[in-house]
């Protein structure tokens, strides 16, 4: 299928008025010798054979296992009305609201999104979206290193490994040393970051709960910070902000990160949501769109893309970064899931996670030989130690139908016995009972 | 429209959680907690349901409106591929688990969609290898310039600049910058290409790449483009080939047989998945032979009994440019369009794709000046300099075009084309929609010299009329606050 709708004579009538013979010579300026060396692609399948074969694919995924896999993505249930709403092809099949009165729709909504991130950190000014939470927190880096005209960032080694790799990854041309701190008891260590910090310090980089789950009230770090004149980012888990404390209490001059668990399905790694929020000083640094209310002539209120100066498609080489699609259907998608939970239902869903989690680390306890890691308060994510390397452990636990945790080992240098568990809302109490059950018989085996 | 939040009343709910049916921990240390919850709406499900109901039908989409929004290619993205996304066994699958030890197992599936669509862009564009990771066509520029860092420094030298014509989308300039280049801009010739004197004169030792979009934004196809990447790979630099425009040369020509070493795909453009309002997209990367070890951890391999599995080797990778393996859902979507067209299908997307922007361009040039030539490829850029001496501005002229019911083509891009305006019809629009365009281009052509007025005051059949940019860059108000 092509989904072409010209007809035979409509083609000729069109290549008539056009005044060549055929289509060929519409490409008559591409060069003989320019043409496919090969062009080996097998021919077209019905709509229905294509559909079977990729029902095929996806049942050869494990999609069935119960899932305490955490990581920065999250298993949280969502809303049916997300998918009906995000799925109106009146918002999916249109583009960047370049033209703002046939845009409405979507400006008003990014303009909510961008209030609804303002409310969960606390901070001033959010923009429309970003990739991931990975290059969200690249994004806050670049900012700081513009405003502050340093180049030494130090980041928290809780900050999740994947995000510090996009970090370094990024920056390798660009002559920015990053400085590792280690996590001590769990938590940041103030010490080492207190050693390194000094006025040519840019940004330190912290990560709330951090990977291994642990919470922290970083307001003692900020203010170290700020004396140096550097910059403050935290990553934050959006869910966890139901109960914790937001950045900007803290005082956080950026924060950061990645909104999947707003609504937005695992989908093996994308698309996902980077969010950004800043203090309103910081604004005309921020990377991509964003939206603000005016009026029009009647002296109605309407919604913009505004401040572009920054952009890539105006200022091109001095352009604040280079990003032009974003994530706005996933930055719709976590706005109508935090609409759906409201005020009261987003504080419950963040209590039902820590509870449930709590609830887990209770059961785990009991299972002989394994060590929960009480150092820290913890949200719905949490380290416990296995008497055997966690990676068998896991392997074992896939056999028993748990995806049980996911091993710290792989990402830090000698907890190869350590395991991170994620229990969101969705964990039932037979589940998470089933779990340590099964985790007892692994361990035992 | 009112806001969401303005619609709030307070102690309204709109989604049952399961109640707690354990028992109850002490809670978290106040220290640890936030003073006041986050003020978010408190409406019901039926208050959420209506609000976006109402305000998706503010916007114009492909789905109800002709979109010849230039430069990104807005197709008719095929229902079915949104079926197959939503399937469970892609959609809930955590990304993660590949990385478990024997995890591999679990995610069979997916992983052999991410290798066979890369076997499949590689063929389709002619260069060795492709990765998925890149999550939109700006990020797969980075990615490719990094590449092309990667690349130099392996071979010791330390090279400076990236040439960019200066037609080029605004995120080929800005890529390089930040992946730390200095940018030298070649202007474009009177016949609308690459001046080749400034070319050669800037093209030295220090050149690390030469960026380019073939056809180019001006929606033409340089006959020169083989001279061009010859001399530049006679000083050793690397050419990147931008892909927004591929959906013009399906099966006539590929960049890698060019000469082309990098470039990327917008998936969202090329294979039909949904732009969704400014994205998600996707900008999978393709390289040369020169340049495969140089790719994005982790890579897709299949092994000698069938299955899949993921490389975490580093070779000489330029490290992670994604938490993982791409924006998966979006790369489905464009697996499941190409396997529905085959190898004729996408030639006949391209030849029709052309057509229709040369029956647009033929039909539309006695009113706006050509920008260039007289034929196009898959886009035309006209520009109403003409109008102009009406006091009339391609702004003008767009938002008349809102009031007929067509979403305007790409204004005011490229920058070298005065008053331009970039069509690009797509091949899944019929001749009626584009005679139908193509009347209501030539009445606002009409109406500029007869009563340009109007011209001035549309659009009104919106619910807002023209919006006062100024007040919204000098004033910000970018959140909603309770009064």
């Amino acid at each position: 299928m092509n989904y072409i709708p010209h007809t035979e004579l409509e083609k000729k009538e069109m290549l008539k008025s056009i005044g060549v013979s055929g289509v060929d010579e519409l490409f008559k300026h591409i060069p003989k010798e320019l043409r496919p060396r090969s062009f080996n692609i097998p021919e077209g399948k019905s709509e229905f054979e294509v559909i079977e074969y990729l029902k095929l694919l996806s049942r050869k995924n494990a999609t069935n296992l119960t899932n305490f896999v955490g990581g920065g993505f999250y298993d949280h249930y969502i809303p049916a009305a997300v998918d009906a709403l995000a799925g109106r092809s009146e918002f999916y099949t249109a583009y960047t609201p370049y033209q703002p009165e046939c845009s409405q729709g979507w400006l008003q909504a990014i303009y909510e999104y961008q209030t609804v991130i303002c409310e969960l950190t606390g901070l001033d000014v959010s923009n429309a979206s970003l990739y991931d939470g990975g290059t969200a927190l690249y994004e806050a880096a670049m900012m700081a290193v513009r405003l502050t005209g340093r180049k030494k960032i130090i980041v928290d080694s809780g900050v999740n490994l994947i995000y510090r790799t996009m970090l370094y990854a990024y920056t390798s041309n660009l002559s920015i040393e990053f400085i590792e701190t280690p996590v001590v008891h769990g938590q940041a260590c103030r010490e080492d970051i207190y050693k390194h910090l000094d006025d040519q310090t840019a940004a330190v980089i912290v990560q709330n709960p951090n990977f291994f789950g642990a919470v922290d009230d970083f307001s003692d770090i900020v203010q170290q910070v700020h004396k140096y004149g550097a910059l403050a980012i935290a990553s934050v888990y959006p869910v966890s902000l139901g109960m914790l404390k937001p950045p900007a209490e803290m005082g956080m001059d950026i924060a950061t990160g990645e909104g999947q668990s707003l609504g937005i399905p695992l989908s093996f790694g994308g698309p996902y949501l980077g969010f950004i929020a800043v203090k309103k000083e910081h604004m005309r640094q921020l990377p991509g769109r964003i939206v603000g209310a005016t009026v029009d002539k009647d002296d109605k209120r309407g919604f913009v893309l505004t401040l572009q100066a920054r952009e890539q498609h105006i200022r091109r080489e001095r352009a604040t970064s280079n990003i032009c699609s974003n994530e706005a259907l996933c930055a719709l998608r976590a706005l109508i899931y935090t609409s759906l939970l409201g005020k009261a239902g987003f504080q419950k869903l963040a209590k039902l996670n820590y509870q449930k989690a709590e609830f887990a680390k209770s059961a785990l306890d009991k299972v002989s030989g394994v060590k929960v890691k009480r150092s820290a308060p913890t949200f719905n994510e949490f380290t416990v130690c296995l008497p055997k390397n966690a990676d068998e452990v896991v392997c074992r636990m896939i056999n028993k139908g748990f995806a049980c945790g996911f091993p710290l080992g792989r990402f830090y240098k000698g907890l190869d016995n350590y395991l991170l568990v994620t229990v969101t809302e969705k964990r039932t109490k037979e589940e998470i009972l089933q779990f340590a059950n099964s985790l007892e018989a692994a361990l035992c085996s | 429209m009112q806001l969401i939040f303005e619609k709030s009343r307070p102690g309204r709910e709109g989604f049952k959680l399961p109640e707690i049916d354990i028992p109850i921990a002490s809670d978290m240390p106040a220290k640890y907690c936030r003073e006041q919850p986050a003020s978010l709406p408190e409406v019901s499900e039926l208050d959420v349901v209506r609000h976006f109901s109402n305000l998706s039908r503010l916007n114009f989409s492909v789905d109800t409106n002709f979109y010849p929004l230039g430069s990104c290619t807005m197709k008719y993205n095929p229902k079915f591929t949104e079926k197959v996304a939503s399937l469970e066994g892609f959609s809930d699958l955590h990304p993660l688990l590949p990385q478990l030890l024997g995890g591999g197992m679990l995610a069979q599936g997916s992983l052999e969609v991410l290798y066979n669509i890369e076997k499949l862009l590689s063929e389709i564009t002619g260069m060795s290898a492709f990765t998925t990771q890149p999550l939109a066509g700006a990020h797969g520029e980075l990615t490719g310039v990094m590449l092309i860092a990667a690349y130099h420094k392996h071979n010791g030298e330390q090279r400076k600049h990236v040439i960019i014509p200066d037609s080029a989308h605004g995120t080929n300039p800005a890529s390089a910058a930040i992946a730390g280049y200095k940018v030298v801009v070649i202007p474009t010739d009177k016949d609308g290409f690459l001046d080749l004197q400034a070319y050669k004169k800037a093209l030295n030792q220090e050149t690390a790449a030469v960026m380019l979009t073939c056809p180019d934004t001006l929606g033409l196809f340089n006959p020169k483009i083989k001279e061009i990447a010859d001399l530049a790979h006679g000083v050793g630099a690397l050419m990147y080939y931008d892909g927004a425009n591929l959906n013009a040369i399906l099966g006539k020509c590929r960049p890698g047989d060019i000469g082309f070493d990098v470039m990327h795909i917008n998936l969202h453009k090329t294979f039909a998945t949904p732009h969704g309002g400014g994205g998600p997209g996707a900008g999978p990367v393709g390289v040369c032979e020169k340049l495969v070890d140089f790719l994005p951890i982790s890579r897709v391999i299949r092994r000698a009994d069938g299955t899949f599995a993921l490389d975490y080797r580093k070779h000489k990778s330029i490290g992670y440019i994604a938490p993982f393996y791409g924006n998966f859902g979006v790369i489905l979507k464009a697996y499941a369009y190409i396997l529905s067209l085959g190898k004729s299908g996408l030639v006949e997307a391209s030849e029709n794709a052309v057509l229709s922007a040369n029956y647009c361009l033929e039909r539309l040039k006695n009113y706006y000046a050509p920008a260039y030539g007289k034929s196009c490829m898959h886009e035309c850029v006209l520009s109403a300099e003409k109008q102009l001496e009406q006091g009339v501005h391609a702004l003008d002229i767009a938002k008349y075009l809102i009031d007929r019911g067509f979403h305007p083509p790409t204004i005011y891009f490229p920058m070298i084309v005065k008053e331009a305006m970039m069509v690009e019809p797509t091949e899944t629009e019929s001749k009626e929609t584009l005679d139908a365009f193509i009347e209501a281009m030539i009445e606002a052509a009409v109406l500029a010299q007869t009563n340009p007025e109007v011209l001035h005051q549309a659009p009104l059949s919106m619910p807002i009329k023209r919006l006062d940019e100024t007040k919204a860059a000098r004033e910000p108000n970018l959140r909603w606050q309770s009064k």
